[in-house]
């Protein structure tokens, strides 16, 4: 479990990180915090010839809270990020789908922008950018640009990224008005990766009464899904809506795979039962913030 | 005996250097060795058609390769059945490096010498094998079918035929009034000690001698096997074994290739070698336990008292039988725990299939018997009507019963017999504990919160302490400093603490001044090994035995010197004095100076044992006929038999209906292993078990595909529980001491796993009121019960005595 011979570079600026990754091409690849990069290179499943560590980039560390939401930089560790009171004021999600990924240890080092850039269907952070519809915003020697979650993610592991380029923060809409979050997930032990989480938003009209609910979940698709439940439960007032209703509606969007945790039939239950759950938790929520 | 340690929870003595990292672990020595690493085959069953190394050779930093071709002698032999059995007609052994054909997925077919690891893994990833893949057997019951073989000349696929009984089993059970019969299932576990196997060598050519450290629970025997296969004379090899994180039964099994081939390495290449296995080596190249597939009859009367049980077991023993059927053997004879079953059968069928061989893991085949005889208790529970607790105590073996000879023999080759035992005051004690009568207000309780509460609760009787023996060396040094040594070795089990312990008590002196070395064949040569909870018995007997032939000693020279009889003397505090008599003392550390009469002065102390010194004896040489210098002695303990140590759990789950997670709220243990040395170690072992136990319910299992391939051999998918997974564990203990040994204790350090499965699967069916026949289970798997048809289960409430 040693990784095979790779290059090192430690660049101080993102303009040099940059040039790295492109002067190395292929083979080159961003380390961030290395939580999920580090143990595919010591099973030697990833061999990357360089490894362009942007740790000492200045500046790319910052949270950075306003009325529109809430902008995580590269460098900001998932630790960091559930301590941060202003960005769950902003947007009550970060918090509550962070506390849920891995343990202290891995938190104190792995980052969100990583998880989200890594891609795994099951990371958590995949889930809160696309059911808050957020963007990242992605750096290549030709300039900064911005990219929507939706056309970000591709498949497992694979994103739009290609080619020299670093992800140099995700952006999350701030919560709207009138509305509540939920997340939970089902993990076989405390800080693993879940079998199926879920995420949702509900959003009450001006009479209180469900004007949108919305739900993604981890570990059940191969990239972030966002599906609107609305249908299940619009126009009831929060104490009379049928969430397991929507809960049966999102048991019937989804098409999660079987694996050695848990079977496809198992998933979807799960899917029922946390959207049942989750719902009816954010909804109260909702109810609370319309007071 | 003043200073009095023997039953304190005196805190481990070896944590402090084990937390701060102070310890000093197999991968600490070495730090400039080269390093090997292994190419493994890749499939379950293959055979070697061609293996190029030349890719590897350019890599730089490369310093040897060795395959089959390069071994000699013994060690091109295979690999010895370490405990060969009449039974085992049909042992099977790999060898160091793969000879023509692999046996299972992570066989050892080529061993890379590199300058350090990573440039060996380099190395080793280029070397190109050509293999003719064969056909694989996976699982007891592909064993059994036999369709393929893994070893051509076992075509049945049967090692061993292991035969125990007591009566004529078929006609109790045609005579019985009630009889059921069933099939239950045992998945695979592993130990899985945070630290991996490991060795490193050094060879001093000089000298022609060897030094091997291994990350082992059986240096002595690791020594004489390196000795015997690279055909070195015995005083020539040292073996040691450092701090070891853990080993659980997986480090019992010797000699490992890597035991061999390191050394062998280390004298080829003039140079140390050093090996520590990594995650994923362990868990295809190491050893497993577990699996079995059950076949069970039972007869018993309308009381619900055993009249007959006939129990057909196949075992899966894996690719080889290196240890012999000792898991086997304890199934067979543990099965039926503290029930008093007049006529019994059991019959395991050890089988062959293309996995990782199978070998001791904490609790060795006792998990499965007690979940055999346990489920076999519920069962007639529910078919009489009774209440679980009930129809235990209707079959327990009773208090005036001891020593209750089976007349079967035990894994130790002695006669099974329980020497001492308190079964219903087990029971009472956990009734108690868990509030077993509470239960059904509990269970409603829960359901208000929309919670399924269930209770199961087992017992279990464990052999511990076998033999054949263990030894202990005791000295006081001139400076007051008593060193204790014993040649079986530990693992963290604070044997440091609990030999401290005896050995201070024994001779009178403060925990502080006493050293305890464990496992080093530099400072004793004979021991067995760290297996069976044997340590506390065998070796703390012989600890305890050798300080006192240290007192009789110190008290015998200490009393010329006082002008006193020995029988006047007491020693406290490190002190020797007459009792009664306040002044007239002399300290201990003085009696060992002159217990060594001296010509040379080296240093102050020393100068009062010189000849010149004070007047002498002159009738008297200096030392006398049969008596030696220094204040030490040696002594051993041979246990007669095994000495059966016994327990109940109780287990009480929360299942949520929705999601049907499984969450242990409380966990129970009583608790007797007869005098306790050490209450807080006690715990400390059974809560560490009951983790294991808890993993093994809910958690672990080897999830073999049809190819052998080991799908889940990492952390991240063999589910070992987390400190959040794990309940607090409600301890009581019962003290039955053993009338077999001077000390009059028994074994604890596997018993808190042994009932866990069966407890917690008692609790599920409880909860849910579906039959749970196989084990672990985990959510995805209880749904799946859920929706099927499985049998439906009676839930009787949990009211002792009284039948629904
Ligand atoms: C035991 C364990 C449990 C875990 N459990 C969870 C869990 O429950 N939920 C969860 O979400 N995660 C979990 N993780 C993963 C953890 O959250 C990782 O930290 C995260 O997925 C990746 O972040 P990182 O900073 O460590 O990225 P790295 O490991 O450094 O990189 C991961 C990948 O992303 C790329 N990358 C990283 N940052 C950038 C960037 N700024 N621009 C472009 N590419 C980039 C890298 O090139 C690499 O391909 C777990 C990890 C471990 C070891």
């Amino acid at each position: 479990m040693k990784p095979a011979p790779f290059a090192y570079a430690d660049p101080r600026t993102l303009d040099e990180a940059l040039a790295v990754l492109s002067e190395e091409g292929e083979g080159a690849k961003v380390l961030a915090g290395g939580q999920s990069l580090l143990p595919l290179l010591n099973m030697r499943l990833a061999a990357p010839t360089t490894l362009v560590d942007i740790n000492r980039v200045p500046g790319l560390d910052r949270i950075e809270a306003g009325e529109a939401g809430v902008r995580v930089g590269a460098l900001v560790r998932h630790a960091a990020l559930l301590r941060s009171a202003e960005a769950s004021a902003v947007q009550p999600l970060l918090a509550r789908a962070t506390a849920n990924v891995a343990h202290p240890a891995i938190r104190n080092r792995g980052t969100t922008v990583g998880s989200i850039a890594h891609a795994d269907p099951s990371g958590e952070m995949t889930a809160v950018l696309a059911l808050t519809g957020g963007s990242v915003t992605v750096a290549t020697p030709d300039g900064s640009s911005s990219v929507d979650w939706a056309d970000f993610f591709l498949g497992p592991l694979e994103t739009a990224v290609h080619g020299p380029a670093v992800v140099t923060s995700a952006f999350f809409p701030a919560l709207a008005p009138r509305s509540g979050t939920a997340f939970a997930e089902v993990s076989r032990r405390k800080g693993d990766y879940a079998v199926c989480g879920t995420g949702v938003v509900v959003t009450l009209d001006e009479d209180r009464r469900v004007a949108s609910a919305r739900v993604a979940h981890i570990s059940v698709g191969l990239v972030p899904e966002v599906h609107d439940l609305t249908d299940a439960v619009a126009g009831r007032p929060v104490d009379t809506a049928d969430w397991a209703a929507a809960g049966a509606m999102a048991q019937g969007l989804v098409d999660p795979d079987g694996d050695l945790h848990a079977s496809a039939d198992y998933r979807r239950l799960l899917v029922g039962a946390l959207t049942t759950r989750t719902l009816a938790s954010a909804a109260a929520e909702a109810l609370e913030r319309s007071a | 005996m003043t200073t009095k340690l023997f039953g304190e929870p005196v805190r481990r003595r070896e944590d402090a250097r084990l937390i701060v990292g102070a310890g000093r672990y197999l991968d600490d020595i070495g730090a400039d060795a080269y390093a090997a690493a292994f190419v493994r085959s890749p499939y379950a069953h293959a055979r070697v058609v061609d293996i190029d190394v030349s890719p590897a050779l350019d890599v730089d930093g490369l310093l040897a390769v060795y395959t089959y071709e390069d071994l000699t002698g013994p060690m091109a032999e295979p690999l010895p059945v370490l405990i060969p059995h009449p039974q085992l007609t049909h042992a099977r052994t790999g060898y160091t490096l793969v000879r023509d054909v692999a046996h299972h997925v992570g066989e050892a077919v080529v061993m890379v010498v590199a300058v350090d690891r990573y440039v060996a893994e380099d190395a080793a990833a280029l070397i190109e094998v050509t293999w003719e893949e064969l056909p694989v057997v996976v699982g007891v019951d592909a064993a059994e079918a036999a369709v393929h073989a893994v070893h051509p000349d076992v075509p049945d696929n049967v090692a061993a035929r292991h035969h125990q009984e007591r009566g004529d089993v078929e006609a109790a059970l045609a005579a019985s009034a009630h009889t059921l019969s069933f099939t239950q299932y045992f998945e695979r576990s592993a130990s899985m000690p945070m630290e991996g196997k490991g060795v490193h060598a050094r060879w001093d050519a000089d000298d022609s001698a060897l030094r091997v450290h291994s990350s082992t629970q059986a240096s002595t025997s690791v020594r004489a096997a390196i000795a015997a296969k690279l055909e070195l004379s015995l005083e020539k090899v040292e073996v040691i074994a450092p701090d070891v994180g853990g080993g659980f039964g997986v480090k019992i099994m010797h000699p490992w290739p890597e035991e061999l081939l390191v050394p062998m390495a280390a004298i080829k290449l003039g140079h140390e070698v050093k090996w520590v296995e990594d995650r994923r080596e362990h868990f295809i190249s190491s050893a497993h336990e577990r699996q079995q597939r059950q076949e069970v009859a039972v007869g018993y009367d309308d009381d619900g008292r055993i009249t007959a049980l006939d129990v057909l077991v196949w075992h899966d023993n894996g690719a080889y039988t290196n240890y012999g059927i000792i898991v086997p053997i304890n199934t067979a004879t543990q099965l039926c725990g503290p029930y008093d079953v007049p006529v019994y059968r059991a019959r395991v069928n050890s089988v062959y299939t293309n996995t990782v061989l199978v070998t001791p893991y904490r609790g060795a085949g006792r998990p499965q018997g007690t979940f055999v005889m346990e489920r076999t208790m519920d069962r007639i529970a529910q078919e009489r009507g009774l209440d679980r607790l009930e129809v235990r105590r209707r079959n327990l073996i009773q208090n005036d019963q001891f020593p209750y000879d089976w007349g079967m023999t035990f894994q130790d080759g002695r006669p099974l017999v329980y020497d001492s035992g308190n079964y219903p005051g087990l029971v009472d004690k956990l009734e108690a504990l868990v509030d077993w009568p509470g239960l059904e207000t509990r269970r409603a309780e829960a359901a208000t919160r929309g919670k399924l509460l269930g209770a199961g609760m087992a017992m279990y009787v464990e052999g511990t302490g076998p033999g054949p023996y263990e030894g202990a060396h005791v000295e006081v040094l001139g400076s007051g400093k008593v060193l204790v040594s014993t040649g079986l070795t530990s693992q963290g089990q604070g044997h440091e603490t609990v030999f401290a312990q005896l050995a201070a008590s024994e001779l009178g002196v403060p925990l502080e001044d006493v050293e305890v070395t464990t496992g080093d064949t530099r400072r004793f040569g004979y021991a067995v090994g760290t297996f069976a909870s044997r340590a506390a018995v065998v070796s703390g007997n012989a600890v305890a035995l050798a300080a006192k032939g240290v007192r009789e000693k110190a008290l015998r020279i200490a009393a010329e010197l006082l002008e006193a009889d020995p029988g006047d003397l007491e020693i406290d505090e490190g002190l020797v004095q007459v009792k009664g008599t306040p002044g007239a003392s002399i300290p201990l550390r003085t009696v060992a100076v002159l217990s060594n009469p001296l010509r040379y002065a080296f240093d102050e102390a020393a100068r009062q044992a010189t000849q010149f010194a004070g007047p002498g004896d002159d009738s008297k040489p200096p030392i006398a006929v049969g008596d030696s210098p220094g204040l030490e002695y040696t002594d051993y303990y041979s246990p007669l038999r095994s000495t059966f140590a016994a327990g109940a759990h109780a287990a009480v789950v929360e299942i949520d209906p929705a999601t049907w997670e499984i969450d242990v709220v409380q966990y129970a243990v009583v608790h007797d292993c007869g005098n306790v040395v050490n209450p807080m170690i006690v715990e400390g072992q059974v809560q560490g078990g009951v983790a294991q136990g808890v993993g093994g319910a809910l958690y672990e299992r080897m999830a073999y595909d049809r190819d052998g391939q080991l799908q889940n051999a990492s952390f991240m998918d063999f589910l070992m529980p987390y400190a959040s997974e794990v309940p607090d564990v409600d301890i009581d203990h019962q003290e039955t001491p053993s009338p077999l040994n001077p000390l009059g204790i028994k074994g604890a350090g596997e018993a808190g796993v042994i009932p866990g499965s069966a407890a917690i699967a008692s609790a599920i069916e409880d909860a849910v009121g579906r039959r749970i026949a196989a084990m672990p289970i985990s959510p995805t798997e209880l749904y799946d019960l859920m929706r099927s048809d499985g049998e439906q289960v009676p839930r009787l409430p949990t009211a002792t005595g009284v039948p629904a």
